[in-house]
């Protein structure tokens, strides 16, 4: 093929809600009218996520540079001047192979294993994809190894599931591996039911043919012949591609019956979860996946013994699978040599909330929390003091500043009372309240709890009425205990993890945060200026000039004042929506 | 699930199709609602013509999702959940669209709209009224 101009643009969920497809009709457009050949892809997430849209140009001579923020009507530009004259445009670059910018500090620290190829390939071109070695490591396995040598290899990488708890893949493989029965299954747990947690939607919109691949390397040590992904339902472009994926991989005799000429067949179907998150729960996903209400069951028979539809079932979350193709063709070794005693490998984040540079990294074991959010975070999105990481979700929790050299590993997490979970990380400023977040978890906790348990159902309700109460004002003296005692009673007899873990966003926070806490109850204020019923909006006479412009986007009409005087605001009919504040260009507007 | 293509095909699930299913597949009613009213992502109402869905994700929470939330309900005239008198729109909340480094998010359709303020939500019914195309 003729050396041409590459053009690729970053589609990943997060690439198109900024605006993706826009730039990419424009560069089409472009494309068409430009004299020299030009080739145009798509791939899926690159990782920097606060730079959308991003695209990538790569030179005939395979130079590559990425340039962020792209709008169609940069399209010209880019067009005219890297591909017509050679020239990149570095004041737009965010990385190129031979320039430095201010964002490589976003790559330094990182180490991809998991994300190998995200980014990199067209998810939709299965050719792209074995260019870059997918489909190499199943062939090994089944062509060179017994299913005990592939179990034995994921053994000695350390690999934990990267659901949540951490349990040892290749020791859950050993179990199922052992379990007897002619007809096992392999479930790829697709359900990333943290809310603002994006790895595993990322992962599958980016390289799905990981993800198949783990899966058939689980299917071939455990003997399983077929596969479900239960995927959640808000992940249509993720199921579109691992449909595309699917359909590709079995043209190409990889999947499906035979494989690779071998007599190992594996079949691999798609189930869309309907939106709830107690469905991530292994025991409630099998219930669903057979139709029924998802509620999850008591364990043991464990899902390795009677799993769906009473079958041997080995289930991993989709970061685990995206892992084992690595691990098979490069080996343990490979894989071990990053990151800490207990804990082998990578771990990928999405680093959202109040952070500079939001986007999925993937880091290895055991670096410092300090470095992601600030070497490769960049600090807090506000520029304000960094308060606290929330990891784990609903199951998790706030660690403060004063624990940032906290190192990431499972039991170095759990020391602080959050938990590793699935590689959420939500940064908070100054402005968030810490009683507020626990009320947000736990009003999320309260409505996914399916209602098996007593102490789940009703008593995350009662915890959230007294977080409701304190975030409005009506705290009593004895709430914070009641909490602590109510937090006790429902980790030790929920069923399931939703209700064992769902008092952990209230127990850290009140652990780093007590002062908060009191001085909503004793005080009626909320420190971080967060919670509406205690603030109240002011204006500042000596720095008012009578603009109007407060006055006029007040949607209540609460502000009133003459032009060129001071203005004042009804604190009875102000809704405390915060629109005169974003507006005012004078700081005279401030909360109390 | 057949509940799924069902929704797929009407957008909701009426009651007299769930009706008719139970009597075809021999199901109770019992189970068919068990499942119905389990799943957040049924219906069992009509939708108005455009669905807005409201990121109350993590990201979007700590970036002020409740904000922008309140500022589309004052816009519209309707609550959570229910449906603009004209039909246009039906304003629901969702946990995490995906695309949390763009919080807060809304999606109206298929599309999603990032870094939101309650203005600019506003902004953007306005436009479609105006305009006619969400
Ligand atoms: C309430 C609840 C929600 C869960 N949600 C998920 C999820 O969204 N994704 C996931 O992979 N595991 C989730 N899990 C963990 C699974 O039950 C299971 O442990 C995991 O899928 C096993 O895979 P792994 O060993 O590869 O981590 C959840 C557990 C609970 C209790
Ligand atoms: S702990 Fe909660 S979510 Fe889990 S089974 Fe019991 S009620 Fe259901
Ligand atoms: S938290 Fe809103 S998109 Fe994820």
């Amino acid at each position: 093929m003729e050396k041409q101009y590459k053009v690729i643009v970053g589609l990943g969920s997060c690439g198109i809600a900024a605006g993706g497809l826009k730039v990419m009709e424009a560069i089409k457009a472009k494309q068409a009218t430009t004299p020299v050949t030009v080739s145009v892809d798509e791939t899926g997430c690159m990782g920097m996520c606060y730079k959308e849209v991003l695209v990538e140009i790569v030179n005939p001579d395979g130079k590559s540079y990425i340039y962020g923020n792209v709008t169609p009507d940069k399209v010209d530009r880019l067009f005219a001047e890297h591909i017509g004259n050679g020239q990149p445009i570095t004041e737009w670059v965010v990385q190129g192979c031979d320039l430095k910018t201010s964002e490589d500090s976003f790559f330094d620290k990182q180490e991809r294993i998991v994300l190998r190829r995200c980014g990199k390939i067209n998810p939709e071109s299965l050719d792209e994809a074995i260019a870059m070695d997918a489909y190499k490591a199943i062939g090994k396995a089944i062509k060179t190894m017994t299913p005990e040598q592939v179990i034995e290899e994921v053994l000695a990488s350390g690999l934990r599931g990267r659901g949540g708890a951490g349990f040892p893949t290749g020791m859950k493989w050993k179990f199922a591996n052992a379990s007897k029965g002619s007809k096992k299954y392999i479930i790829c747990n697709a359900d990333e039911g943290d809310p603002g947690a994006f790895m595993d939607r990322s992962v599958l919109e980016g390289d799905p043919h990981a993800v198949l691949e783990g899966m058939m390397i689980a299917g071939y040590a455990i003997g399983a012949d077929e596969a479900y992904i239960y995927a959640r339902a808000e992940y249509p472009i993720a199921i579109k591609r691992l449909k595309i994926a699917i359909k590709a991989a079995e043209e190409r005799g990889l999947l499906g019956k035979n494989v690779l000429g071998t007599n190992f067949n594996f079949k691999i179907k798609i189930k869309e979860g309907a939106g709830a998150f107690v469905c991530g729960e292994e025991t409630a996903l099998i219930s669903s996946i057979e139709g029924k209400r998802g509620m999850p069951r008591i364990r043991p028979p464990f899902p390795a013994q009677s799993g769906l539809f009473g079958k041997p079932t080995n289930i991993n979350n989709v970061e685990t699978f995206a892992n084992v193709a690595y691990i098979i063709l490069n080996g343990a070794g490979s894989y071990n040599k990053y990151g800490t005693e207990k804990s082998k490998g990578t771990k990928v984040f999405a680093l959202a909330g109040k952070i500079a540079r939001g986007g999925l990294v993937e880091v290895p074991m055991g670096i410092a929390l300090r470095d992601i959010i600030y070497e490769i975070g960049g600090g807090t999105s506000s520029g304000k003091p960094f308060k606290a990481v929330q990891m784990g979700g609903p199951s998790g929790g706030c660690i403060p500043a004063h624990l940032l050299d906290t190192i990431v590993d499972y039991d170095s997490v759990n020391q602080t009372g959050a938990i590793m979970g699935s590689g959420g990380m939500i940064v908070m400023d100054e402005d968030n309240c810490m009683v507020d977040i626990a009320r947000y978890f736990l009003s999320f906790t309260q409505s996914e709890s399916c209602g098996k348990c007593t102490f789940c159902k009703i008593g995350t309700n009662r915890m959230l009425e007294i977080l409701t109460r304190l975030t409005t004002g009506e705290g009593r003296e004895g709430d914070i205990e009641l909490l602590e005692e109510l937090s006790d009673q429902i980790r030790r007899n929920a069923l399931c993890g939703l209700g064992q873990t769902a008092p952990n966003p209230v127990l850290t926070t009140l652990k780093y945060f007590r002062h908060e806490y009191e001085a909503h109850i004793k005080d009626k204020k909320c420190p971080a200026k967060q919670c509406r019923p205690l603030i109240k909006y002011v204006i500042l006479e000596d720095k008012c000039i009578g603009c109007t412009a407060c006055s006029r986007v007040c949607p209540v009409k609460a502000i009133s004042g003459e032009p060129k005087k001071a203005h004042k605001i009804d604190s009875s009919l102000c809704t405390k929506c915060g629109a005169c504040k974003e507006k005012c260009r004078f700081s005279a507007i401030e909360i109390d | 699930m057949h509940n799924q293509e069902i929704q797929a095909a009407y957008g909701y699930l009426p009651k007299d199709v769930l009706d008719k299913m139970c009597e075809k597949t021999g199901m109770f009613p019992t189970q068919v609602m068990g499942v119905a009213t389990f799943y957040s992502q049924f219906r069992l109402e009509p939708t108005g013509e455009h669905v807005i869905k409201i990121c109350f994700g993590t990201a979007c929470h700590v970036n002020g999702a409740e904000k922008v939330a309140d500022a589309l309900a004052d816009e519209l005239k309707v609550e959570f959940g229910g449906t603009t008198k004209d039909g246009k729109f039906t304003l629901e909340t969702v946990a995490c669209l995906g695309c949390c480094s763009l919080a807060p998010v809304i999606m109206i359709d298929e599309e999603a709209y990032g870094r939101l303020t309650p203005d600019s939500a506003r902004k953007i019914i306005r436009d479609y009224y105006e305009t006619g195309r969400a």
